[in-house]
């Protein structure tokens, strides 16, 4: 039984969904949702501990083994995004939409629980498996399943939203396939392992280069990396905002992976940094991802589009950690992977708390807010100093590894950059506290709490963030194994 | 009880009072006696453990290792005991006074108040034991984030810039500057822990150095090192008590206190002497004394004066570690509890004479001194300590501080000192001598003071200024094991 849980992690969530579709009623359908997210965090947590423990895991898919088959391939670092994709989705999964927040007529909940499993299981998908064009089709199933969740927002304005995302999606989509193609009519074979054992004999054809710029230009896409983060503000404006959570928590941060995948694994440092010299492009984009996102963030008058336009700059500091290729320069990136999947969606899962009471996300209807519904502003609050990395949340804990990343590059100006886009944080968060607690409602101030279906999660992800800015033996600390194994420097 | 886990008491008191006055909100007879409490509890705790630390003991804990080579990890030693003592002693008085002040002056939200002011008496005492650089910037943030409800506590447009003020130089130093010496130091010196006699020697040469020393002098924006002082006349807006404690004693004091920490066990003094890498903030602490005591001379509102006055004596505070002699790092920790009595003495009465008579400027203060009386003698008594002036406390911090020029042979410092002795009698005595013997600018009004719990407090500050001169010796003991080689 051990031995397939690889295959399981995928299958549970993939299957569930049409289930969901036949079980219908609601508190069963809510019931399937939550046990099917449960049963694969537990596998993700037990397949962290076999890998951390005894190395990684291959799976042959069927029986078939690589390089004909399809194979799942567990290592530290899919083990620790696996524990990070499973572990959101077990936190939001029993929430459902949120009341308010979803455009679905009553009695029609089944059909957002199966678009969202059908994501999770397509994100499990893209990271567990050790296939190429397994990649793609999972990448697909979750991001179609992403077009329709987005498409739920009860604003009609999520259906532009989400049609934008679909065009840009695609277009992201195929330009992986079109890679995928290249790459395999040039070595012959679609298995990570053996692709990455094949190209050094071709990869100064330049159709291999073609297809590393289509595979990493699709892939950053769907990571939304300056400027091809178009679409992303406004699908987490106008979708529900328990999608925006979940789909700011895990989308973004598997499209991460794959590119830290592909670039270390497959292409390898000395090619992509050494002779392409992506750092040269990323290193700016980057920089211009933290500093564009943070300073539209600080335009926003709407709360939903403020932390939209906060995750186009925190994938800034994703993609700096990888452009650094360094240990500590790729374990900020992947620790910041983690400690953003937990505040983030903790601090969108606090919109969805104001939203269920009062119905509206603008600013200004947060006036006085702190008084009326004080638990889930304290998460609020705590979530915004981790935006702001203050130190004892789990942003520090990124910031101090990128910080360091830098000075060790030699590259003071880009620790000062880091460390003054933190302070276009605080604009940004402070605009909200200040609303939020200083500013006069104008109107009678009672006591209205959400209720403790939303406010649990809520704190769940928020403790968790603050706990891991303590304790980090399973966030950094696998982290830096999982970057360590990458660079190929350690096991 | 051990003295370790006296030290882990110390630190959660406050934080539980915290909470206990927020859960019993509701009946502020109740809410205040909590807070009262934890106050004497956590000074009691503080106190306790002075024969301990003064016997040579370092007791202290390790809480966790955040990442490798960051520990959360607390160590008290002779000079954080001072300012934790200073800290939790007068929390107790201004809690007093805050009761008497809120009530008088009818602010709504005052639970949030005593809670808020509860947790920053917390993160100061972090600070206080904090045993590596880490652990210290960590209660220096959450010190900013608790302190700023306080500050923007009227919720009044004018409260919300100062606290924008206030968070904004605050954080902009601390994340900007601070943050990023203590990654160049972790690099450089592979330890972030305080040690006798520094980290640094062998590490960084005097230029690498000397570029540390300005982030860090700057980095700790508590300190109000010119120009990043603005924050602190921000603050003023904040309600008496919060200006009295945390404005004079457990913010500024924890900015004052955290440079001198770099300055004796980061860099450590003999590094610093050798390499002259700390001349050029002499020049910029004598620039900030100098310049903020001219200012304060010009103000006409008594809490800003104040508030200039604080900037130009943490300045000393600051000189005294750049001297790097045994009497600059004696005085300048002497000074931290002297000017605290002191200043909080001086920021009680002009929130009492706001309370009793509503007046919050200068010009309005003619012939006051004869409707409250005690209040201005206990104001007349601080600014002879501040000046300086025996038999005050003030008198020792600013001698050692001279010693410590003249044992550097910086004898341009000792003519700073000494003029800025001068500035600071310009501008607090005129003052006294309006309240005192200027003729009443409106006739009539008998004696109207404050309500006994705002002058008890400020009395008993008042003479603690006076008790301090015959307490040095104490003090000077307790201090001395800094400066031994």
């Amino acid at each position: 039984m051990s031995e397939h849980l690889p295959v399981l992690q995928v299958v549970i969530p993939l299957l569930c969904a049409p289930l969901a579709l036949l079980v219908r009623r609601e508190a069963a359908v809510r019931t399937l949702a939550f046990a099917a997210a449960a049963a694969s965090f537990a596998i993700s947590v037990a397949l962290l501990v076999s890998v951390l423990a005894d190395g990684p895991i291959s799976y042959p898919l069927g029986g078939w083994y690589p390089p004909l088959g399809i194979e799942y391939r567990v290592d530290t670092l899919s083990a620790f995004v696996l524990c990070v994709v499973s572990g959101v989705a077990a936190v939001l999964l029993p929430l459902g939409p949120g009341r308010g927040g979803h455009g679905l007529p009553s009695g029609r909940l089944h059909w957002f629980y199966a678009a969202l499993l059908l994501a999770q299981a397509g994100l499990l998908g893209v990271t567990i498996t050790g296939d190429l064009f397994n990649v793609f089709v999972f990448l697909e199933i979750s991001s179609l399943a992403s077009y329709v969740l987005v498409g739920l927002g009860s604003d009609r304005r999520a259906l532009r939203a989400a049609f934008t995302y679909l065009v840009m999606g695609t277009i992201g989509g195929t330009f992986v396939l079109i890679g995928i193609g290249f790459a395999y009519q040039m070595t012959g074979t679609l298995n990570l392992d053996d692709l990455a054992q094949r190209l050094p004999e071709v990869r100064h054809k330049s159709t291999m280069l073609a297809a590393f710029a289509f595979l990493s230009v699709g892939v950053s896409l769907k990571l939304a990396v300056f400027p091809l983060h178009q679409w992303l503000p406004n699908a987490y404006a106008y979708a529900p905002p328990v999608v925006s959570a979940f789909l700011a928590a895990t989308a973004t941060k598997v499209a991460y992976y794959l590119l830290a995948r592909l670039v270390f694994t497959v292409f390898g440092v000395a090619y992509v940094f050494g002779e392409l010299g992506l750092g040269w492009l990323l290193f700016p984009l980057s920089l211009a991802a933290i500093f564009a996102g943070a300073l539209a963030a600080i335009r926003q008058t709407d709360v939903k589009k403020l932390l939209a336009y906060s995750s186009v700059s925190q994938i800034g500091y994703l993609t700096l950690g990888l452009s650094f290729a360094s240990l500590s320069g790729l374990t900020g990136g992947l620790v910041h992977l983690f400690n953003h999947a937990l505040t983030k969606g903790g601090l969108f899962l606090a919109v969805a708390c104001v939203v269920a009471r009062s119905g509206s996300s603008r600013l200004d209807d947060w006036r006085g807010i702190g008084r009326r519904m004080p638990w889930t502003m304290a998460a609020f609050v705590a979530g915004g100093l981790g935006l702001i990395g203050v130190p004892g949340t789990a942003g520090f804990v990124s910031k101090w590894y990128l910080v360091q990343a830098a000075l060790e590059a030699g590259r003071a100006e880009l620790a000062l950059g880091i460390l003054a886009s933190s302070l276009l944080a605080v604009v940004y968060v402070w605009r909200v506290v200040e609303t939020a607690y200083f500013r006069d409602p104008g109107g009678p101030e009672t006591r209205a709490e959400a209720p403790l279906s939303l406010l649990g999660p809520t704190w769940v992800l928020i403790g968790a963030s603050l706990y891991f800015g303590v304790f980090t033996e399973w966030s950094a600390g696998v982290a830096s194994k999982a970057a360590a194994m990458l660079l190929g420097v350690g096991p | 009880m051990s003295a370790d886990a006296a030290v882990l008491l110390a630190l959660v008191l406050p934080a539980v009072g915290a909470l206990g006055l927020s859960l019993v909100g509701r009946w502020p007879n109740l809410r205040e006696t909590v807070t009262l409490l934890a106050g004497l509890a956590t000074f009691g705790t503080v106190a306790g453990l002075v024969p301990e630390v003064a016997g040579g003991a370092r007791p202290g804990f390790r809480a966790t290792e955040v990442l490798p080579g960051l520990e959360l990890e607390f160590e008290l030693e002779p000079l954080g005991l001072l300012y934790a003592l200073v800290a939790s002693g007068l929390w107790i008085p201004t809690s007093v006074y805050s009761i008497g002040y809120m009530r008088g002056h009818g602010e709504s939200n005052q639970t949030r108040f005593f809670a808020c002011f509860a947790l920053s008496i917390s993160a100061a005492l972090g600070v206080a034991f904090a045993a590596n650089l880490f652990t210290l910037f960590l209660f220096y943030e959450l010190l900013t984030f608790s302190t700023y409800p306080l500050v923007t506590h009227r919720g009044t447009p004018e409260a919300l810039a100062g606290g924008r003020v206030y968070l904004g130089v605050l954080l902009t130093t601390s994340v900007g500057l601070l943050l990023l010496a203590l990654v160049w130091t972790a690099q450089l010196a592979g330890t972030l822990s305080f040690t006798q006699g520094g980290i640094l020697a062998g590490h960084a040469d005097p230029l690498t150095g000397g570029l540390l020393l300005g982030l860090f002098a700057f980095g700790i924006g508590k300190a109000a090192l010119m120009p990043f002082h603005r924050w602190l006349p921000a603050a003023m807006v904040a309600p008496a008590p919060v200006s009295a404690l945390l404005h004079a004693v457990a913010v500024v004091k924890a900015g004052v206190f955290s440079l001198l920490k770099v300055i004796l066990y980061v860099f450590g003094l003999d590094f610093l002497r050798e390499g002259q890498i700390s001349l050029w903030l002499m020049y910029a602490a004598s620039a900030t004394i100098l310049i903020a005591s001219l200012v304060a001379l010009r103000q006409d509102n008594l809490k800003r004066r104040l508030a200039y006055s604080t900037v130009a004596q943490l300045a000393y505070i600051v000189l005294g570690g750049a001297l790097a002699t045994a009497g600059g790092v004696l005085g300048g920790g002497m000074h931290i509890a002297t000017h605290a009595l002191g200043k909080i003495t001086l920021f009680f009465c002009a929130g009492a004479i706001d309370v009793a008579l509503h007046k919050t400027r200068v010009s309005e203060l003619d012939g006051v001194g004869r409707r409250m009386p005690f209040t201005l003698a206990a104001f007349a008594l601080a600014s002879f300590s501040i000046i300086g002036l025996p038999p005050f406390g003030g008198a020792w911090s600013k001698w050692y501080l001279l010693l410590g020029a003249a044992e550097g042979h910086q004898l341009v410092f000792l003519g700073v000192l000494t003029l800025s002795s001068l500035l600071s009698a310009g501008y607090l005595l005129p003052v006294v001598g309006r309240a005192f013997f200027a003729a009443p600018s409106e006739p009539g009004g008998g004696l109207r003071e404050a309500p006994a719990l705002c002058v008890a407090p400020l009395g008993f500050t008042a003479l603690g200024c006076l008790a301090l001169f015959f307490l040095a010796p104490a003090l000077y003991a307790l201090l001395e094991p800094l400066v031994r080689n």
